[in-house]
């Protein structure tokens, strides 16, 4: 199964059907559940869930962080310019990570090693990958540091993570990031914990530097109002699997999912007090003991019989546009309907 | 300075107008010292976490208190609630003073402002049954013990907060994180408080949950006549649930308003910085709302800058700024309160 591909040429990075499980003595977890993506240089892919979606475990595949055991890759493919990196010997898949595909985390204060300078860890990328002397290394780091707005960057290059402020410390993770100048920066709820004003420093940071270096970017996150900020295209995930992927302006505009249709109305919105607020009844499934048919329908306003018992697949509703509901279309007319009253 | 509501309501109704003040709070300051030495401490400065907070809230209404880490809001639900003693300021609920009173009358006191965590999973002792957990201000409160028994009315109360009365005897691993909110609410409704802090409430649970406990506090203020204190670093929970709104820098409001003034109208300009920074869920927004990208970060509480506090990152200071406090106050041409020289209404960064 592939997506149209509305850029042309061997997409940057292809995840396809890929399986990951948990097994533990209490049980088999299925974290994720059949994942599938693509992504072009220069776009931004915004996986959006809550927790226990599978959005971190995608993130951890990818890069080839995930602890195995517990974790095992049951299934599929990712393919990195069309080479597929889980049947990779560990030799070439360790250049390609950093080089080619770098990661940030949410936390930097705990990604960062408090007992080292940040340029030196900075620097450290250029030692091992590329072979960089201790002098040339630490220019790099401080040429890094002021390119993602740290202030006194040759001062500050000695100082410990826990001299930064949270703002801060996320630009040194971002800067370490892009040392090596990748293809695809994965960004794991990479303003998270940080406050309003400094969040809306840190994503102008990374918007401008991918169009800067023409980076693919996958942004994990749980917030509607950042994935509609940066994101080209969006995948919602549920209890492991995808339950629709489309283009940011048609997923909020006309969903075709009635989990995204109730994560739309759930959130209070800054532009309009007062309505209460539709939430979504329960709770997700747990991930060791899934329903049979669709993992949203004990918690869903429109499951029937169908939903209970059969899994619907991800299909394709309209170009471009994929929902695994089994009325997928009914809900697509109707949030369609609903835009239309609002526009009027 | 007027911290009268009604004297700044023009143009907005304000549906608690006459009603009875609940808590009144006066230029309540908390610094923390800083000390230097091992064996003779000595104080080289202070953390100024709350300096200088003054409102009123009324009986049913709900004040939401939005800022960013070490604005000093927590600090304020602590000073609220008497767990910290407050440096000066006065704090008087219904007319009596809540500073003041000792013993057996703070305890009386005490029952009528709870608090509800942030964080459910350390908030709740892990050894204890939600039972016990929720029944455990009857046993501080002898004289508030339900005349029904105990059990029967922790059974009530899990009815009353949507959890199954049955699970009395369970423990709170085996509840979720939106449950487990749901049990610190029972807990804080047990007395029949009449003003509930709330401390970042929802910021620990998944979008979906969070609507379902907003939801929840909502139903209970109706049915029970609650008034909130509502601390949270989101805007757009904060504009939700709350009547009015205070907007806290570095340990002062920056502005005071009904949350029609604050989000529709923002005078402060770090209000508006704030409120241009929030993502809104809505593609077709993108480039077509004004942004104030604010420089740097805030500065620390143990070294406030001089006059205003937000200065250093505001693109309109002057020497003015840096010399005079800004009181809150009505300025001329807004109806709400800013502390700000300079204040003046920017609707371009409103959120409609």
């Amino acid at each position: 199964m592939t997506e149209t591909t509305t850029t042309s040429g061997t997409p940057l990075l292809e995840v396809r059907n890929l399986e990951v499980e948990f097994r533990s003595k209490t049980g088999v977890a299925q974290a994720i559940n059949g994942m599938n993506f693509t992504l072009h240089a220069g776009e931004t892919l915004a996986i959006l869930g809550e927790s226990g979606s599978g959005k971190s475990v995608t993130a951890q595949t990818i890069m080839g962080i995930l602890d195995m055991p517990p974790g095992h890759i049951t299934g599929g493919q990712i393919l990195y310019r069309g080479e597929d990196l889980l049947t990779m010997g560990e030799e070439k898949r360790r250049k390609l990570r950093g080089m080619n595909i770098s990661m940030i985390f949410q936390d930097a204060l705990s990604s960062l090693n408090p007992v080292l300078p940040v340029g030196w860890q900075i620097a450290e990328m250029f030692r091992v990958h590329r072979g960089f002397k201790r002098k040339e290394a630490r220019a790099k780091a401080v040429e890094l540091m002021q390119k993602v707005g740290i202030p006194a960057a040759e001062k500050r290059v000695w100082d410990f993570p826990h001299q930064f402020s949270g703002g801060m410390r996320q630009r040194i993770m971002i800067a370490m990031a892009i040392a090596l100048d990748p293809d695809v920066l994965i960004a794991d709820e990479p303003t998270t914990a940080l406050d309003v004003t400094v969040q809306a420093q840190v994503m102008g940071l990374l918007k401008d530097l991918q169009a800067e270096h023409n980076m693919g970017l996958i942004l994990i996150t749980h917030d509607l109002g950042v994935v509609a900020d940066v994101a080209d295209k969006i995948a919602v995930m549920y209890a492991g699997r995808v339950m629709e992927s489309a283009d940011v302006f048609e997923i909020y505009a006309r969903t075709a999912n009635p989990y995204t249709k109730g994560l739309l109305e759930s959130i209070p919105r800054i532009d309009g007090a007062g309505e209460r607020l539709r939430a979504i009844p329960g709770l997700p499934p747990p991930l060791t003991d899934m329903p049979a048919g669709c993992p949203f329908s004990p918690r869903c306003e429109f499951a029937t019989e169908l939903c209970t018992a059969e899994r619907p697949a991800l299909r394709e509703i309209v170009p471009g546009h994929r929902s695994a509901c089994h009325y997928a279309e009914k809900i697509y007319a109707m949030s369609a309907e609903g835009t239309e009253e609002a526009r009027a | 300075m007027s911290l009268n509501p009604q004297s700044h309501t023009t143009g907005v109704v304000d549906p608690f107008a006459d009603a009875e003040v609940v808590l009144d709070v006066k230029d309540l300051v908390k610094h923390y010292p800083l000390t230097q030495g091992v064996v003779f401490q000595k104080k080289v400065g202070a953390v100024q976490a709350v300096d200088g907070v003054s409102f009123q809230l009324r009986k049913g209404e709900t004040l939401g208190i939005v800022g960013e880490s070490g604005s000093g809001k927590s600090t304020l639900a602590k000073l609220l609630m008497r767990l910290e003693d407050p440096d000066s300021g006065s704090v008087a609920f219904k007319g009596q003073d809540f500073l003041s009173v000792k013993g057996e009358e703070l305890r009386r006191l005490r029952r009528k402002i709870q608090i509800i965590f942030q964080d459910p999973y350390t908030s709740l002792n892990p050894r204890m049954s939600v039972g016990d957990i929720i029944g455990e201000p009857f046993k501080l409160h002898k004289d508030a013990r339900p005349a029904q028994g105990i059990r029967n009315r922790v059974k009530e109360l899990l009815d009353l907060v949507g959890l199954n009365p049955d699970h009395i005897n369970r423990y709170p691993h085996q509840f979720s994180g939106g449950q487990r909110q749901r049990i610190g609410i029972a807990r804080g409704l047990a007395l029949n408080p009449d003003v509930i802090i709330c401390d970042e409430p929802v910021s620990a649970l998944d979008v979906s949950v969070q609507a379902q406990v907003m939801n929840l506090l909502e139903d209970l203020q109706k049915e029970m006549g609650l008034s909130y204190i509502f601390i949270a670093h989101d805007l757009s929970v904060v504009r939700h649930i709350s009547d009015r709104v205070g907007v806290m820098y570095l340990g002062k409001l920056a502005e005071l308003g009904h949350d029609e003034e604050i989000y529709s109208a923002p005078a402060h300009p770090y209000t508006q910085a704030l409120l241009s920074a929030v993502p809104v869920p809505d593609p077709t927004q993108r480039g077509h709302r004004q942004q104030i990208v604010l420089k740097g970060d805030p500065p620390s509480p143990a070294n406030p800058p001089s006059g205003c506090r937000f200065r250093t990152r505001c693109w309109k200071a002057t020497d003015r700024c840096a010399e005079e406090v800004p009181e809150l106050m009505v300025r001329p041409g807004i109806t709400q309160l800013a502390a700000c020289h300079y204040a003046a209404q920017n609707e371009d960064v409103a959120a409609e």
